[in-house]
């Protein structure tokens, strides 16, 4: 009976991570089949790729709820509870720097750059001089999201309006822009969405809304988003201000 | 054959863990050395935790064998100049595209679905609205809004537009939709901007970009191929703040 009821649920589970995947299946197949009209190359890889991601996705899901939310409520509470507002702030820099510093999409875009940057001549074509670029492009994109974190749960404690900033920001966006190099812009603007990994996004957000929770007059809703809005904001001022001390 | 396949998962799960040891690093010490308390419920917590690692590494080992490969061919596939009917170095009209840009959209409307970050946010939503957000409705919102970033972006690499010039006007449609939109959603708004473009859809729009720019005549993939991934980073927040306001403008109209 018991395994009964435990085979009813795990198959709900795995029938929700089909939906999400339902889309992507149909776009596939509708343009292999209707627009290029080719045959399926490798079909067995295929087929076997997505019952992976489905199982995969089921698991995630689960232990997101299991693990990273509840991990991410119980530290806000217990910080909070603390009351040092430095170890708060060294948590939440951190927590924006390690998970930025060693991402994998990071990493591509940064060496990406630095073969752009120097075959447009605008740094010198060796590969220390390359390396070198990468390296502290790197750093300044995680040190940059370190830095938003802590303005965010800055805002949370203190209550500052969320939009104030985001549209200071925005400007601050478009004036660096004037004066950036045209090279770096691209590149600067994509910095931004790729720096929140899929374990960092459930574990700031927790944070966020776990900050909002236990402080006094914060909602949730209203204050415990937003975290996410800094760490996609603040890289590209960043990585623009990169090249204009480089070039 | 088999043997392929558990050495390929083995791989995967090693950089999984590597991108998962700063954040273990992080919090053992924060609760060691600074909080010095044991976390609550830590044996169904750490479970979670290996449901997490184990999930995504199950999960981008089926993206490289099922989403990316094909995702490639049939990006390469639909800008290939004999696909589209142009010929040589003779610069195409922007209109026979009009594949690429369903294309572009679809495939944009459907990987953020399946993003795990952005289902993350949506479940957080949920419970903390009380209900009234709903995760699918945040999820399919957030998904149109990539939709239209990556047509409006295929567009921008076919014609060469200069990119500041969309995000500057995007910006400030943000700007005023901030003034109006209903004070609840706005951070939830922008925070649904950064979400979308992770583990599914970043590598897949990359390729999407270097390989159209590489495709259409006269443009450089080194100028031309970003820009993409910033879209659809911005035209999500549109999205929501749109669908925000227009539910606060429907209701009102509902209660008179």
């Amino acid at each position: 009976m018991k395994y009964k009821l435990y085979s009813l649920i795990i198959l709900k589970k795995l029938w929700a991570s089909v939906t999400d995947l339902i889309p992507i299946i149909v776009v596939v197949v509708f343009f292999q089949t209707a627009v290029i009209q080719q045959p399926f190359p490798q079909i067995g890889e295929v087929i076997f790729g997505i019952l992976l991601v489905i199982v995969g996705l089921m698991l995630f899901i689960e232990g997101l709820e299991m693990g990273l939310f509840p991990i991410g409520e119980s530290m806000a509470f217990a910080l909070a509870k603390k009351g040092s507002l430095f170890w708060l702030m060294v948590f939440s820099f951190l927590l924006g720097f390690s998970t930025t510093v060693a991402e994998p999409a990071l990493i591509a875009v940064a060496k990406e750059a630095s073969v752009i940057s120097s075959g447009a001549g605008l740094i010198e074509n060796n590969q220390e001089t390359m390396e070198t670029y990468a390296m502290g492009l790197r750093l300044t994109v995680a040190f940059s999201v370190g830095l938003a974190i802590v303005i965010g749960v800055l805002r949370i404690l203190k209550g500052w309006p969320l939009h104030y900033l985001i549209i200071g920001g925005y400007v601050m966006v478009m004036l660096m822009t004037i004066i950036a190099p045209e090279e770096i812009i691209g590149l600067a603007y994509d910095a931004g969405g790729v720096t929140t990994s899929t374990i960092t996004v459930p574990l700031v957000t927790a944070l966020g809304v776990g900050l909002a929770t236990v402080i006094k007059g914060r909602s949730p809703l209203l204050d415990g988003f937003g975290l996410i809005a800094f760490a996609s904001l603040l890289p590209m001022i960043f990585v623009m201000a990169y090249g204009l001390f480089w070039f | 054959m088999m043997f392929d396949y558990f050495t390929d998962f083995a791989l995967v799960l090693f950089y999984t863990l590597r991108d998962v040891l700063p954040i273990l690093v992080l919090i053992i010490f924060f609760q060691l050395v600074v909080l010095k308390q044991p976390i609550p419920h830590l044996k169904r917590v750490t479970l979670g935790g290996v449901y997490v690692v184990l999930g995504l590494a199950l999960f981008l080992m089926g993206l490289e064998k099922a989403l990316f490969p094909v995702g490639n061919i049939m990006a390469t596939q639909l800008s290939d100049p004999s696909f589209i009917g142009v010929t040589g170095a003779e610069l195409a009209n922007w209109k026979s595209y009009y594949w690429i840009y369903i294309f572009a959209a679809m495939i944009g409307f459907s990987t953020t679905i399946a993003e795990p970050s952005l289902i993350a946010v949506a479940i957080k939503a949920g419970e903390v609205s009380g209900g009234t957000i709903k995760p699918w409705g945040l999820r399919i919102t957030v998904a149109i809004g990539v939709a239209f970033a990556l047509a409006v972006g295929t567009f921008r690499i076919v014609t060469g537009t200069p990119l500041f010039v969309y995000i500057m006007v995007g910006y400030i449609i943000v700007i005023i939709q901030t003034f109006f939109a209903p004070k609840k959603l706005i951070a939830l708004a922008y925070d649904s901007g950064g979400v979308t473009t992770s583990t599914v859809t970043v590598p897949i729009v990359a390729a999407l970009g270097l390989g159209l720019s590489s495709a259409v005549p006269g443009r450089n993939p080194a100028v031309d191929g970003f820009g993409l991934i910033a879209f659809a980073s911005l035209f999500p927040i549109i999205a929501v703040l749109g669908y925000a306001q227009f539910m606060s403008i429907k209701n009102r109209i509902i209660k008179n």
